[in-house]
């Protein structure tokens, strides 16, 4: 799902790193190399800008594909996959371009940094080889410690800044009843508590960073005060002195950068986590539906509970029950779309859930309960009337599903769908999910959900 | 100002980070001409104490830092509200939808943004003070003001340019999502999605950070050689370095980044919802007496009709069945009409509507943890304790079963004193009322908007 090709242009840069605090030393202590150490930031610069760019076009190539999969993702909200697809893939651009390159960079420059060290002043290279881990080590500690902390508290949190939008959306609500000028108080009360919540979680999420911090500056400190008191003594030369004093914070800079992006990865990486599964495609051929029987067998989803019913070829049925019952459910069984928690639904015998959909789907003809393939500026009964004429135009269907048509239709409308319907389930199989009388007439068979 | 205080903590912060480079490069540089031990104790100390200050400044800053812009979410919370609540015009859901996120994006603005900004701006001037060497100077102007400037605008562009691409998006989204089982089931999903795809890459061309970054470390190196060719001495270049540092993140500006903040009088934020309009009102006042019905057929202005009437209304005089469910126990729900309403009244219009939920539950965000039906009956339930003076109901018995139906708004009629109006689609339901109202077809009336 990530793109991860730019992390090889990474290589050359703690190289890089290396000979520009090696030139840098060289410079301040006198032995010249100016003209190098300007090739070498040059080259630096360039490596960095074509570190960005291949990162930039990575976190692009990898929202195309995340957008992809959740436009294409089964039973979500649409508002959820709204804010997904535009704000929410954002999120990934900072986990792709900044904290992988982030991680890779936090082991290649260290080790290369203490490898380097090694050769010029072993002290130095101890100290930091035996600090360094201390900042992951103590970061994860302090991160264990506090997350139990940090999650308690996350609920509470979402819920009081969850409150805001609920009174914003609500507000005609609360006017209406006269209710509206007391939340005036209630909006700047919780608002007080989320603040001091959110500071009580943030002072122990904050003390990571706190341990890093002070882990790095420390040890620029014990590795620059020992080095100048050997200076003193001529032990060693101010060449090496001053590299020791460049590379040292160069070590920790790297981690203290991934630290940082893991932050603004959080969110990111939060997003990978909700990638839905890629679509399955694909099944066996479904079976003729003008001969074969359809089967719900012991199906346990939503609100049915171990649900059975045969459905003849040809017969027409209709469902009736309270609302909430699950008969939206059946019809979303036998087109596929819900699948049974237990149970199975089968047609001619051959289980829906190994039928590809698309073929199975190219013979049903469906109304559903709220059409949304119409132009919005029509009125609710005109959109079921097209959704209905569409339905019709499956010629070569041989299921008939049709959902609660007759819920907000005024009369005439009521009249004509019933007519349409009425001639079109002749010698079709069909499940009619009925709220009026008027269309159990036309069915041989009443099931009560 | 509280933001005062982290902004002048998060500077001391980077300038200890600053001094702790520049002063351990002055140890080494001096030892290195072998003085006395004596002259290097100051310096000893001040390296070892200033390792230890920035960390724990660092943590000092980022709490005050935050804590000063919660502060300032409960004043912009609090002020966002009042002034919705004196408007006259209720604002679209979307519209407030946006305006609560825009506070949110508001206070992530001063957060990362403006405070950073500040603490930058404030370290370069101590360093400017200083060091007073002109490539310094001249440097930290620009990493500090001009690519900061420079990238903002360069932001501002790329934003133009993917608003459209990602409204357009977001509409091909919603579609896919809720046409999604119509679409797959008339075989064309995957053209759909294909479209929506060919939308993503369009935007994701566009749309990285303004990121000058590079162009940054170019000005910090470009001023240290030059320091370094007019032989500044080794403390004052590796400190510029450092100094240089705390500014380059300003180069770089993230594509979400709010447009503008200024906090000025008569809130931008406000702006973004549509002015106050004065609506006139219905001519069907005579309807208002007894109960009535309103039929008509399919998009004939029934709901226009009932929200006309419902706006000349006083606000609590009549109950519009448009209401919000919020996410909170049914009691409070239902409770939100009539406060000080005793167990008994709650329980009675519990009975009256038919409602079989605990009094205790939690509804879910706009109630979506219940059915449909349920949230239906909540509402009816919350209206029949509100006992307006006016009773305005828009199908109120929709997603409920034919009699179940019949029997509530029956009930509901009855219990109902004053004047009641009614939309309807049920026949059936006609004889429970003493008028009727027919709105004729779109073409007989001259109606604005099919409800």
């Amino acid at each position: 799902m990530v793109d991860r090709r730019h992390l090889a242009a990474l290589i050359p840069v703690p190289f890089l790193v290396l000979a520009q605090a090696d030139l840098l030393a060289r410079v301040l202590s006198g032995a010249g190399g100016l003209a190098l150490l300007v090739v070498v930031v040059l080259l630096r610069v360039g490596v960095l800008w074509l570190n960005r760019f291949l990162g930039r076009r990575a976190a692009a190539t990898t929202k195309v594909r995340l957008r992809r999969r959740f436009l294409e993702a089964p039973g979500s909200r649409a508002g959820e996959v709204a804010t997904l697809a535009t704000k929410g893939v954002d999120a990934v651009e900072p986990y792709v371009a900044g904290y992988l390159p982030a991680m890779v960079l936090a082991v290649l420059v260290p080790v290369a940094v203490v490898i380097r060290l090694g050769f010029a002043d072993l002290t130095a290279a101890v100290t930091i080889a035996i600090t360094l881990p201390l900042v992951p080590v103590f970061a994860s500690l302090v991160g264990a410690h506090t997350r139990d902390r940090t999650l308690s508290q996350w609920d509470a949190l979402a819920a009081l800044g969850g409150h805001f939008l609920d009174v914003v959306k609500g507000i005609g609500t609360l006017r209406a009843f006269g209710r509206a000028e007391a939340q005036s108080v209630m909006v700047r009360q919780l608002a007080a508590q989320h603040a001091s919540a959110t500071m009580r979680t943030l002072r122990v999420a904050f003390l990571s960073a706190f341990v890093l911090e002070l882990v790095a500056t420390l040890s620029v400190a014990l590795v620059a005060v020992p080095v100048g008191l050997r200076l003193l003594d001529g032990g060693v030369s101010l060449y090496t002195a001053l590299l020791v004093l460049l590379l040292a914070p160069e070590a920790y800079l790297p981690l203290r950068t991934a630290g940082s992006q893991f932050h603004a990865a959080a969110e990111g990486k939060a997003v990978l986590d909700q990638v839905p599964a890629p679509r399955p495609s694909g099944g066996v051929t479904p079976p003729d539906l003008f001969v074969s029987e359809i089967v719900l067998e012991n199906v346990t989803v939503r609100s049915l509970r171990d649900f059975n019913l045969t459905i003849a070829p040809g017969e027409r049925v209709a469902l009736v029950g309270p609302s909430g019952a699950g008969k939206s459910t059946i019809l979303g069984l036998l087109l596929g779309f819900v699948r049974p928690d237990s149970g199975r639904v089968l047609v001619g015998g051959v289980d829906l859930a190994s039928v590809d959909q698309r073929e199975w789907l190219r013979r049903v003809a469906w109304m559903p309960q709220r059409p949304t393939l119409v132009p919005s500026d029509l009125s609710s009964g005109e959109r079921q009337q097209v959704a209905l004429n569409r339905a019709l135009a499956r010629e070569d269907a041989g299921l008939f599903l049709l959902d609660e048509p007759t819920a907000r239709l005024d009369p005439g409308t009521e009249a004509q769908v019933l007519r349409g319907s009425r001639e079109f389930i002749r010698g079709r199989t069909a499940v009619l999910v009925a709220h009026r009388p008027a269309l159990l007439d036309e069915v041989d068979r009443v099931v009560r959900v | 100002m509280r933001i005062w205080h982290a902004i002048v903590i998060g500077a001391l912060a980077e300038l200890s980070g600053v001094a702790l480079t520049a002063t351990a490069t002055w140890l080494i540089v001096r030892a290195a001409e072998q003085p006395p031990m004596s002259a290097l104790t100051v310096a000893i100390v001040a390296v070892r104490a200033l390792a230890m200050a920035r960390g724990g400044l660092r943590y000092a800053e980022r709490l005050s830092g935050h804590s000063a812009v919660l502060r300032y979410a409960v004043e912009l919370r609090g002020r966002v509200y009042d002034s919705l609540l004196h408007r006259k015009d209720i604002p679209s859901g979307d519209a407030l939808t946006q305006l609560v996120s825009d506070v949110d994006e508001r206070q992530n603005f001063l957060l990362r943004t403006v405070l950073p900004a500040a603490v930058a701006v404030l370290v370069s001037m101590v360093a400017i003070a200083v060091a007073t060497s002109w490539p310094l100077t001249v440097g930290l102007v620009l990493t500090c003001v001009a690519l900061p400037l420079a990238s903002a605008a360069l932001a501002r562009r790329r934003r133009t340019a993917c608003a459209s691409l990602r409204a357009q998006l977001a509409d091909q989204a919603v579609h896919l999502v809720h046409g999604r089982e119509e679409l797959i089931a008339f075989d064309l999903f995957d053209a759909e999605l294909a479209q929506a795809e060919r939308t993503a890459k369009a935007l994701a061309r566009k749309e990285h950070p303004a990121d000058l970054t590079p162009l940054a470390m170019l000005v910090q190196f470009a001023a240290a050689l030059l320091m370094l060719s007019q032989g500044e001495p080794a403390w004052l270049v590796l400190g510029a370095i450092a100094a240089f540092e705390v500014t380059l993140p300003l180069s770089k500006t993230p594509l979400g980044a709010q447009k503008q903040a200024s906090p000025a009088k008569g809130d931008p934020l406000l702006s973004i919802l549509p002015s106050d309009t004065d609506n006139s009102g219905p001519d069907d006042c005579e309807l208002l007496n007894g109960r009535t019905a309103i039929v008509g057929p399919t998009g004939a202005g029934k709901t226009t009709m009932l929200n006309a009437i419902a706006r000349e209304l006083e606000p609590s005089k009549g109950a519009l069945a448009d209401a919000h469910v919020f996410h909170t126990t049914v009691r409070a729900n239902v409770l939100l009409a009539k406060p000080d309403a005793t167990q008994e009244e709650l329980d009675r219009a519990k009975a009256i509507v038919d409602l079989d939920l605990d009094w205790d539950r939690v509804v879910g965000e706009r109630g979506e943890e219940i059915s449909g039906g349920q949230r239906q009956r909540l509402i009816l339930a919350r209206t029949v304790l509100a006992d307006p003076d006016v009773l305005l109901l828009d199908e109120p018995t929709e997603g409920l079963d034919p009699q179940h139906a019949d029997t509530v708004l029956q009930r509901m009629l009855d219990n109902c004193k004053g004047t009641a109006v009614v939309v309807t689609h049920r026949m059936e339901q006609l004889r429970l009322f003493d008028h009727v109202h027919h709105r004729g077809p779109i073409d007989d009336q001259n109606v604005s908007r099919i409800g």
